[in-house]
Parts: structure tokens; sequence; C-alpha cells
């Protein structure tokens, strides 16, 4: 169980979740997060946004059931905890964008705070809403500059080929569009991507999340969420089985 | 753990009635990261073929109210690729091993059960809630002279005991159930999920790719506890209880249904260790209500 230190509303749906948890989180990680006892059944898969070995935060948007309730909890108040879960961002060196969009710019903190930290890279970091910037001063304390759009496609603003490494999170659409211009400029292996899906077990052993990809299924829960974007977007359309199985 | 909850099955010994259900805990190992896996009367591995295969495209999961709709189009990496490289680790484990075969038709499910002949587990659970390629892609469970013929090709080759999951998308389930016993079935496990929908309404369009998908949880619960009733009373070989079970309470309902063992399985996503507190309830239970053997309540109702 893990208690809430504090929870801040945002603008667009945004909110700030800060919890006391011993953990030893790294950036593109996640958790499973539940503050109910049996409905909804399932547990939410949220991204690390910061976390200090000692308390966690994340950054979530309301979008349903789910996060409606973790958006209402209070000081004090419980939840359980499972993770940290899957893969993390590699320790990368040199010239980074770290790009994010909607709620994918919640891993974008802690990926760029870790990156600064080692001293040997400058980040980049650019964000796209659809409603409303958040959260501008705590980017900007992390990277080297922070380049924000509302309404229209952050990925236009992003010159892939001045970067050694573009590290990616938010609408499939998005990062498929970095995809595509890192093969463009030559460098599809400098792309990595954060994934989502709808999760169960949230531990590897449902194949509820699989992934495609050019070595076959991927758990996004284990294997990922973090993956080569090549991995991912060079194999797209794979033709679906015939008499596929409905349930099982 | 004292031996309150001991169950024999088909000639297996179960430590305790609780296993968790094929599909919901891979091979174990996930599990086994979170508790000690051990403490489980079994687990029945993720849903196998003969082959490898890759699974449904599109959104697998869908929440309902109460359950799961699922469409993972059973993923999985084949008889050959499971026995070589999960077998062996599970078996070091001291968890009896139910190993679960699905196929796309007859000649599958027997080619499956004679490659899993050599291998070293307990008891083989048939997955006949598969879709069958000759009959355009109707379930074997659904009608009882289709689900016969599996049963009898598969028990004809098969030295494993074996245990027929049944589909509640049957006609008649329960004679469905006594086909499976005619033909020499050594148990029978409902049951697998429900055929259901669920659908985008802003797109228009089937959440699913396959349109229909399988539910689970505890909106089935009250349904499959009355089609274990009804098979367990026709039959004389023991009956495996599925079907939404999440706490102590249920696991005891089903026992008291006619079921000998029961599985959990879309729970398991509440909380990995969710079997756990079910065991410790129930032999809690029995043992406040002066109940010396588990068995003792099978069937009562
Ligand atoms: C690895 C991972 C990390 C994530 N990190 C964050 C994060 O840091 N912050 C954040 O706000 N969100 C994050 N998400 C998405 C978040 O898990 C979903 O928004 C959440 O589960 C929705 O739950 P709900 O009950 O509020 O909505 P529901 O009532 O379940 O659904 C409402 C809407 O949300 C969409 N939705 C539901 N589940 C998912 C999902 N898993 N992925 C995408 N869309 C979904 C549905 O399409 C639906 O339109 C992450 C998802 C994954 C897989
Ligand atoms: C994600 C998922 C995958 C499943 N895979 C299989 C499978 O491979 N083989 C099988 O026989 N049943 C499979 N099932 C069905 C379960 O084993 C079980 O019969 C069903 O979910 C009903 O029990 P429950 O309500 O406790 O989940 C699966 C269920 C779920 C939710």
């Amino acid at each position: 169980m893990a208690k809430v230190i504090s929870n801040k509303e945002l603008e667009g749906a945004f909110f700030l979740l800060k919890v006391e948890f011993e953990n030893d989180a790294r950036p593109g990680q996640f958790f499973m997060l539940r503050a109910w006892d049996k409905y909804p059944l399932l547990s939410r898969p949220i991204s690390v946004f910061d976390s200090d070995g000692a308390t966690l935060a994340f950054l979530c948007r309301k979008v349903g059931v789910g996060t409606e309730i973790l958006a209402r909890l209070r000081e004090g108040d419980e939840l359980s905890l499972i993770g940290p879960l899957g893969s993390s961002f590699p320790d990368f060196e040199g010239k980074l964008a770290l790009v994010g969009g909607g709620a994918g710019v919640a891993p974008m903190y802690f990926a760029a705070k870790h990156c600064k930290r080692s001293g040997k890279a400058s980040v980049d970091i650019f964000l796209g809403f659809s409603e409303q910037a958040i959260l501008e001063d705590s980017f900007v304390a992390v990277s080297d500059s922070l380049v924000v759009d509302v309404g229209g496609f952050i990925t236009d603003k992003v010159d892939v080929s001045v970067y050694d490494r573009i590290l990616a999170c938010g609408p499939e659409i998005m990062m498929k569009t970095l995809y595509e211009k890192c093969l463009a400029a030559d460098k599809s292996d400098a792309l990595w991507v954060s994934m989502e899906s709808r999760m169960a077990c949230g531990i590897g052993a449902c194949l509820v999340c699989s992934c495609p990809t050019a070595e076959g299924n991927k758990k996004i829960c284990k294997d990922g969420p973090v993956l080569p974007g090549e991995l991912v977007f060079s194999r797209r359309d794979m033709e679906a089985n015939a008499f596929d199985a409905r349930g099982c | 753990m004292s031996d309150i909850l001991k169950t024999e099955f088909a000639g297996a010994i179960f430590k305790n009635p609780v296993v968790l259900a094929s599909g919901t805990c891979g091979f174990g190992a996930e599990f086994n990261e979170s508790f000690d896996i051990s403490l489980l009367g079994g687990i029945c591995a993720k849903g196998l073929t003969l082959l490898p295969r890759e699974g449904n495209r599109g959104i697998r999961a869908w929440e309902t109210a109460s359950g799961l709709l699922n469409s993972v189009g059973l993923e999985n990496p084949g008889v050959e690729a499971f026995v070589r490289n999960e077998l062996a680790w599970l078996r070091t484990v001291d968890v009896n091993v139910i190993v679960n075969l699905g196929g796309h038709s007859v000649d599958d499910y027997v080619r499956g059960a004679e490659a899993l002949n050599s291998a070293d587990f307990d008891l083989l659970e048939l997955n006949i809630s598969c879709p069958n390629v000759k009959e355009g892609g109707m379930n074997f469970g659904v009608k009882t002279e289709v689900a016969r013929k599996v049963v009898r090709e598969v028990r004809s080759v098969c030295r494993h005991p074996m245990v027929v999951k049944l589909s509640p998308n049957a006609e008649d389930v329960v004679s469905v159930a006594v086909a499976c016993e005619d033909e020499g079935a050594d148990g029978v496990s409902l049951v697998n999920t429900f055929l259901g929908m669920a659908i985008d309404i802003d797109a228009r369009k089937p959440v699913f790719n396959n349109v229909y998908a399988g539910l689970s949880g505890p909106a089935i619960k009250p349904v499959a506890l009355r089609m274990v009733h009804q098979a367990a009373k026709a039959l004389s070989i023991p009956v495996m209880g599925i079907g939404g079970i999440t706490t102590w309470k249920d696991a005891l309902e089903f026992i008291m249904a006619g079921a000998s063992v029961i599985q959990v399985g879309t729970a398991n996503f509440i909380r990995p260790s969710i079997a756990l507190d079910i065991i410790k309830g129930m032999e809690t239970w029995l043992g406040n209500n002066g109940v010396r053997r588990v068995a003792d309540i099978r069937g009562i109702v």
C-alpha cells in the first residue's frame, strides 16, 4: 500500500499524484495503480512521472472511471501499487530529443532529469497537447530547451536529423510519424518509443497487451513499454489469422 | 498447511483445490515473482496449440461491468517450445501442472496430444472452446456430437489423465459433459468464456477485430455456478469449477455445487496473489465450521 502525499488538479483534465512508496523505478517504467476494491476489475497502468526512491509522482489524465477515482484521492488516502514494471529508456548520451504527446508527456520529465544527471547529454523536450500546456516550468527545469505545441502536430517541430537519439511517448500516429522522419533521415535506429495498450495482469502473463514487432510479438507490459521504434514500426501491417479464437 | 483442503482429482493429489486458470497466469514464472506458486494446488498453463500462434490483432481486452471481454486468440509458443523452454522449470516447483491444449481441427488436437505424451505433467486439459476451421469457425464445444468426436479421438492417443474444458456456449452443456464421460474423460472443467460483444459507438464499429469475444469475471459467476451444479449432478467423474471466482466464498459455493477443484482466472488480474487469500479463507471457514475435509461439503447442495 502506498500513501498519498498530495494530489493536484491541473489544466486539461490532468492531475499530479504524489505518493509515498519505496522504489527503484527507472524512466519509462510504470506501475499498476488501484485505489478501489473490486470495481473496476482491472488496475490501471500509469508511467512514472518522477521518483526520488522514497516517493513517486504520477501525471495522469482523467479519461474514464479508473482515472476519475485516482483524481479524487486526497492526502493520507491509500492505494495499492504493483511495480516498477516493464522496460526503461537506456542511459543515453549526446544530443537527445524527448517527444511527448498528451498523457505521453508523463514519462518525459523523469527521462529528461535522468539523462541530464549524467552530464553527458543535452536534452531538448517537445510536448504536444490537445487543449492546454501543463507543467512547462517543471519541464524547462530539467532540459536545455522546451518546445510546446497546442492543438497541432508536435512532430512538425522536431528536426530528427540533428539528434543522436529520439525518445517518444504518445499517440501511435505521433510515434509512427517520428519513425517515418527517422527513416527518411536514414537513422531509424535512433528512435525509442514507449508503447501503450490496454493491460490486464501488467506482469507479462496474460498476453492482452501483445504488440506485433519485427521480432515477433512483444509484451508491452514486460518487454516494453519502451522498445526500439524500428522494432515496432517496421512491421505494423501483419495480416490477421483466419478463424481466430474468440476469447482465450 | 493442514490436510483439510487436500483433494484428489483424477488420480492427482492437490494440496488444496485452488488452481490458476489457463491464460490468466502464463506458464507461472511471472506469478512466481510475486508470490510462491508452490502454495497453490495447481497451475493451468496458457492454452497451447501444436504449432506456435501469434494470436489476434487489434484490441484484445475490454472491461465490462464486473467482467472482462478478451480476444487474445490463443497466442502461444506451440507444444514443442513449451516443453523445451517452460515445462522443465515449472516441474521444479512443487505444484500440480495442468497443460491446456487447443486446436483448430481434430487432427490438430490429436497431434498436439501425441506431442505431449512423453512430457511430464499431471493433467491434460482439453480446451474444446476453439473454432473448428472445417465447420466455418464454430467452436468444438457447441454441439455434443462434434465435442464427442474430438474427445474420443484424443482419448485414444492421450496417455495423461484428461480433463475436458467445456464451453458455456454449448447448445446443451450437460449433454456435452455426459458425452465426455462416455468417451473416457477423467474429469471435466467448466466454464470457459461466454461469447460476448462490445461496440465502439464513436467509431460505429465492434471493439474487437473478430467482432465477438469471450466474457469472464464476476459477471459470469452465477451462470457458471449453475452449469457446474448441473454437470456435477449428471456425472460420476470429477468436476473443476471455473467462472468469476474472486473470493473464498465464491470458491466454497462452487465446491458445494459439486466441484472438486476450482480455478481462478480473471480475479488474478485484481492482484496476482488473490488465490492465496481464497485458500486461506476456505481453510478458515472450514475450520470454524467443524468441517474436517473439504470433500465433506462437496456437492452438498
Ligand atoms: C504503460 C502505460 C503507461 C501509461 N502511463 C500513463 C500516464 O502516465 N498518464 C496517463 O494519464 N495515462 C497513462 N496511461 C494510460 C492509462 O492507463 C489509461 O488512460 C487508463 O487506464 C484509463 O483508465 P480509465 O478507467 O480512466 O478509463 P476507461 O474507462 O478504462 O477508458 C476510458 C477511455 O480511455 C481509453 N483507455 C483505456 N485504457 C487505456 C490504455 N491502457 N491505454 C490507452 N487508452 C486507454 C479508452 O479507449 C477509453 O476511451 C498509460 C498506459 C500504459 C499502457
Ligand atoms: C485473458 C484470458 C485468456 C484466456 N486464455 C485461455 C486459454 O488459453 N485456454 C483456455 O482454456 N481458457 C482460457 N481462458 C479462460 C479462462 O481459463 C477461464 O475459463 C475463464 O476466464 C472463466 O473464468 P474466470 O471468470 O475466473 O476468468 C482465458 C481467459 C482470459 C481472461
